[in-house]
């Protein structure tokens, strides 16, 4: 175990009295309450932390924060375990285990390092060059196992994630100076404010810089705002929760890292009436020679290090900067004890306070210098600065960069706002806004924290105003600190060397003038070609760089060059946390039908139709599911069977003018139906398309029961709606969807009759006062029922509807006193064999997207209907009614054995290719004829009965002949008996 | 995720209507007396404008209820909210 050997004596805001123990890439160190995982390993001297996604060169810490574009580990192992982790976000717990993605065995010695050696054979899109022949899926694989990041866990997570939702008057996005001065400004005036920090602390920059705010140490300033906002009961404070997505209309994600309790991460959805965009702002990194050597870090990174950690990046540090912030941030490191062997400014000799405080310390400043080169293979041993008077080299083991700053926009963004340009300051800042939002502060491009504190204070107000609610003003909160000049001068990139641009994605500077010679000119090009701005940091220190790079080589300003599109998620979110609680038997509702216990008692065995739990059929002891299946068929074809189909759609169609609704909805005539019968009825769709078939009944002159297939029960119920009140307003009639209101038992079978009689109606159930096709409003076993005789089996048929409640005590009863006759219960695979014997139409299996009434049969009801209905244009177009349209038919094997397979193509000629004449659409092998039978869809299928075609079956075609669909009781009698 | 003021109910988010696009569409017929031309119009055709554009939406998981809206499809901000068979109204 190594020792902490750069943590400094004292300083930060980690617990030195709570040691933590955390393996990393196999070895194992201590670090302390309050350390991330980054600054821990920072500690412990860790310099190298993992390796570049192509040449697999060593990298080190580049960042402190969510930036972070080299230090990407995984943590946890097996099931649980999180890849593409920055290490800088990962709070350091006791026994955390972490390793470097992208490489093998380990970081510090690592196998693919020899691509390193092949760099320059890997230019932009090397890729598509390259492995062009003879196709790029020969070298994919190989290709994705060297390249990539973190690897996905394969099992199931079986972390807990849920999903909160709130609503506030303003939400307030970072808790750094101008965000707690916008929070404190609008939660005084009582609004309801939520504000959200991504950090394990709030306080943004002033936890790491020192300041005096309102005659306070910055930090004391700040225990005390969080204080007196956590004591308000509207006010919401969130850390560890980062704002990823801004959505239409102020709706927000936000996701919250959960380190107490059995929940591991929050999404928030959150819908804000105003939001304050306090996000702060990036340090860009210097684009120079071997600029990615372990220990060339961000300067502002190097400072928070020390502040919030105690952690000195390195023993001895140079300094190099284009800008005037870099001044006072040297100082801070020079004040915590770390040698700064020289500042190397790109410009020529200036003044500033810092300047000047430096000189005073006696650092050694260069002027209108540049870092040409760096040395060092594991880690940095010195750098080269070259100056109009020569070169020199400096021997130091971390560098701090600090290329100016990039205002966090992305939010800001993502709502819609366009950028502006500012060519002093060379940073894009928010211009106009596309939602109810304001960015403030460093998001808003003001460096200053006077700045900060004035306009986010002012935000707070104007929000608290723009929701329409008092505003309780007080004085902003104010310090007495300069700030201190922020003057810049471009230094888009030094020449020389291999000058990284993008550390994660391993894009160099020649990489992106490769690809403007390439003539990849727009910004979205040069992303997809170069993979610049990619993967998790999405390019957060290499953007702008890149595309100040690009607009240089050709010849174009930065604004006319613009930036990618920022999209959500600001930092990547782990996909449980969108699934939340919605998996396993939470994904979707189970609907379970009134009788379900019963069957689940009787062995049924069941599956989903429609989000229905259905029994497919009822194991007996020692039965197949093919046996118990034919078991039950032969029951209703020889005796009885009862059925449970509650989920068929029920509708009450009501009013003076719902025959004449229904005559405009189905494409058969509705208002000729008499009270107490029923009639078969299809539905289309304006475009002509057979969308559902059902059986209405007539309840009475002004009442319709609307019967529709199990899954389309509530698509219709809306589908009636939409044309009475978009379209027919005028027409007098109320539609009620009674789905699941009713069970609907169905009897049926010869001995059908008989059991119901035992059973008890109190109507007459005889053959002649209750015909196929009538409707009885009346009593079974003493409970009220709605009595359809109508059959799907081909056999006289009772569908019994019943208050869903009393389904299960009318179900035991029919059983008990049909089981002596003979009465089985029966699934629905039996059900649908018993109805392809039948021939009867199957809307959803034997009708797709294409078939219209015609194609199965009904032009005649068509052109006998003079009124116009939903779909009727359309059925009158003569490619309607075209003779090579596919028709409904039966099909049966000519050598009377071979089973027809469902979905088997149909062709007349020999050959394969070519159109298909048509295909299979339901078979079976009929239990009750005793051999194969099957529907299909054939061309001009009606016209051609009794003629063969080949059937392309997968073991070989053979021939089948085109027959009347009806193979069972083709005259009814059994039907009607 | 638009949040959209349905008449009777008020302010709910999107997930709870259903988008039946392009509103004021005027159904031809009799059938018989409307020529393809016509009828593939109203099939088929459908403004795309950059801007106003003038939906109806269902509240679904709500009162059942169509009514129409005016979006602006750039920014998505709905400019006005009006019940079935009124006229588009005039918005800035």
């Amino acid at each position: 175990m190594a020792g902490q050997s750069n943590r400094l004596p004292s300083g930060g805001l980690i617990d030195r009295s709570r040691p933590l123990r955390f393996t990393f890439d196999g070895r194992t160190y201590m670090g302390y309450q309050g350390d991330t995982l980054a600054s821990a390993l920072l500690a412990n001297g860790v310099r190298v932390v993992g390796r570049s996604f192509k040449y697999h060169r060593p990298r080190g810490l580049m960042a402190a924060g969510v930036e972070e574009p080299n230090a990407i580990v995984t943590v946890g192992d097996g099931e649980r375990s999180v890849p593409n982790l920055k290490a800088t976000e990962v709070e350091l717990v006791d026994g955390l285990v972490a390793r470097p993605v992208n490489c093998w065995p380990t970081a510090r010695h690592d196998a693919g390092a020899l691509m390193g050696l092949l760099g320059r054979f890997m230019p932009s899109g090397f890729y598509y060059k390259t492995f062009m022949w003879p196709s790029w899926h020969w070298y994919e694989g190989a290709v994705r196992r060297a390249a990539g990041l973190g690897t996905a866990p394969a099992g199931p997570d079986p972390e807990i994630y849920e999903h909160h939702y709130a609503h506030c008057d303003v939400l307030v996005v970072g808790s750094g100076p101008a965000g707690l001065a916008a929070a404190v400004a609008a939660a005084s005036s009582g609004a309801r404010v939520m504000m959200v920090e991504q950090e394990a602390a709030f306080g943004g920059s002033l936890l790491t810089t020192d300041v005096v705010v309102d005659g306070l140490p910055g930090r004391d300033w700040l225990a005390r705002q969080l204080r007196a906002l956590g004591s308000l009961p509207e006010v919401t404070l969130l850390a560890r929760t980062t704002a990823t997505g801004y959505y239409d209309h102020n709706a927000l994600s936000l996701l919250e890292r959960v380190t107490a309790g059995p929940v591991r991460q929050r999404l928030w959805q959150v819908r804000a009436r105003r939001v304050v965009l306090a996000t702060g702002a990036l340090e860009r990194p210097l684009v120079f020679p071997d600029n990615d050597r372990p220990g060339i870090m961000l300067l502002s990174a190097m400072r928070r290090y020390v502040a919030q950690y105690g952690v000195a990046a390195g023993r001895r540090a140079v300094v190099f900067t284009n800008n005037d912030t870099a001044y006072q941030q040297a100082l801070a490191l020079h004040r915590a004890g770390i040698a700064i062997a020289a500042v190397v400014d790109c410009r020529a000799r200036r003044s500033n306070a810092g300047v000047t405080a430096l000189e005073r310390a006696g650092i050694p400043l260069i002027w209108q210098g540049v870092v040409e080169k760096t040395h060092g293979r594991a880690g940095l041993t010195g750098v080269t600065v070259a100056t109009p008077a020569g070169r020199r080299r400096l021997a130091c083991d971390v560098l701090g960069m600090s290329g100016g700053w990039n205002p966090a926009v992305h939010l800001h963004s993502q709502a819609g706002g366009s950028l502006s340009w500012d060519e002093a300051a060379l940073m894009f800042t928010p211009g106009k806004v596309g939602q109810a939002c304001r960015s403030v502060g460093a998001g808003n491009g003001q460096l200053a924290l006077a700045d900060c504190l004035a306009d986010g204070y002012a935000a707070g107000i104007e929000a608290v105003r723009l929701c329409g609610l008092p505003v309780t003003d007080g004085p902003p909160p104010t310090t007495d600190v300069d700030g201190g000049s922020t003057a810049i001068q471009a230094l888009w990139q030094v020449p020389g060397g291999k000058a990284w641009v993008d550390f994660q994605n391993d894009v160099t500077a020649g990489d992106v003038m490769l690809a403007a010679q390439e003539n990849f000119r727009s910004v979205e090009h040069l992303k997809r070609y170069t993979t610049l701005g990619m993967a998790v940091d999405q390019g957060k220190t290499s953007n702008i760089n890149g595309l100040a790079i690009l607009a240089e080589q050709c010849g174009r300003t930065i604004p006319q060059t613009g930036t990618t599109r920022f999209r959500p998620p600001y930092t990547p979110v782990t996909l449980g946390a969108f699934r939340g609680a919605y998996r396993a038997d939470l994904f979707r509702p189970r609907r379970q039908m009134p009788v379900h216990e019963w069957h689940q008692a009787q062995g049924a065995v069941f599956e989903d139709f429609g989000g229905w739990q259905r029994p497919v059929h009822y194991l007996r002891p020692g039965e197949g599911r093919e046996q118990a299946m034919h078991r039950e068929i032969r029951a209703v074809r020889t005796a009885a069977g009862l059925f449970e189909g509650s989920p068929l759609g029920k509708i009450e169609v009501k009013g003076p003018d719902a025959a004449e609704f229904l005559d405009r909805i189905y494409v058969n005539t509705i208002s000729t139906l008499k009270p107490g019968r029923l009639r078969y009825g299809l539905m289309t769709n304006e475009n002509g398309i057979i969308i559902d078939d059902g059986v209405v009944a007539r309840l009475g002159p002004d009442h319709f029961l609307v019967g529709t297939t199990g899954g389309n029960a509530g698509r219709i119920a809306e589908w009636l709606e939409e044309w009475l009140q978009c379209e027919w307003a005028d027409l007098r009639v109320v539609t009620m969807p009674v789905t699941t209101a009713w069970a609907t038992l169905t009897l049926t079978g010869p001995r059908a009759r008989a059991i119901l009689e035992r059973v008890g109606a109190d109507f007459d159930i005889g053959a002649a006062a209750f015909p196929h096709m009538s409707f009885r409003d009346g009593h079974v076993a003493g409970i009220p029922a709605r009595v359809c005789r109508v059959s799907f089996t081909g056999e006289v048929s009772y569908e019994i509807n019943v208050p869903a409640g009393r389904a299960t005590a009318l179900w035991q009863r029919i059983m008990g006193e049909g089981a002596p006759l003979g009465l089985q219960p029966v699934g629905i695979d039996a059900w649908m064999d018993l109805r392809t014997e039948k021939g009867y139409l199957h809307v959803g299996a034997d009708t797709d997207g294409t078939t219209t009434p015609l194609d199965v049969g009904w032009g005649p009801a068509v052109s006998r209907k003079a009124k116009d209905f939903v779909g009727k244009r359309s059925l009158l177009r003569s490619s309607n009614a075209r003779a090579d349209r596919l028709n409904f038919v039966g099909l049966e094997p000519v050598d009377g054995v071979r089973p027809i397979p469902v979905g088997a193509h149909l062709r007349f000629t020999d050959g394969t290719v070519g159109l298909t004449d048509g295909h299979v659409t339901s078979a079976c092998v009929s239990d009750t004829l005793g051999r194969p039978i099957s529907l299909a869809m054939v061309r001009g299928g009606r016209e051609r009965m009794g003629q063969t075609v080949r059937v392309l079956a997968p073991a070989g075609a053979f021939q089948a002949r085109i027959v009347s669909p009806l193979f069972y009781d083709p005259e009814g009698e059994r039907l009607n008996a | 995720m638009l949040l959209i003021s349905c008449p009777h109910c008020g302010p709910r988010d999107e997930i709870e209507f259903r988008c039946g696009g392009e509103t004021h569409v005027v159904r031809p017929g009799p059938a018989e007396a409307v020529s393809e031309d016509a009828w593939a119009d109203y099939l088929f055709m459908r403004q795309n404008p950059r801007g106003l554009h003038a939906e109806r939406w269902l509240h679904a998981a709500g009162c059942r209820t169509w009514f129409n809206l005016l979006r602006d499809t750039v920014t998505h901000e709905i400019k006005a909210v009006y019940p079935m068979g009124h006229a588009r109204p005039e918005v800035a």
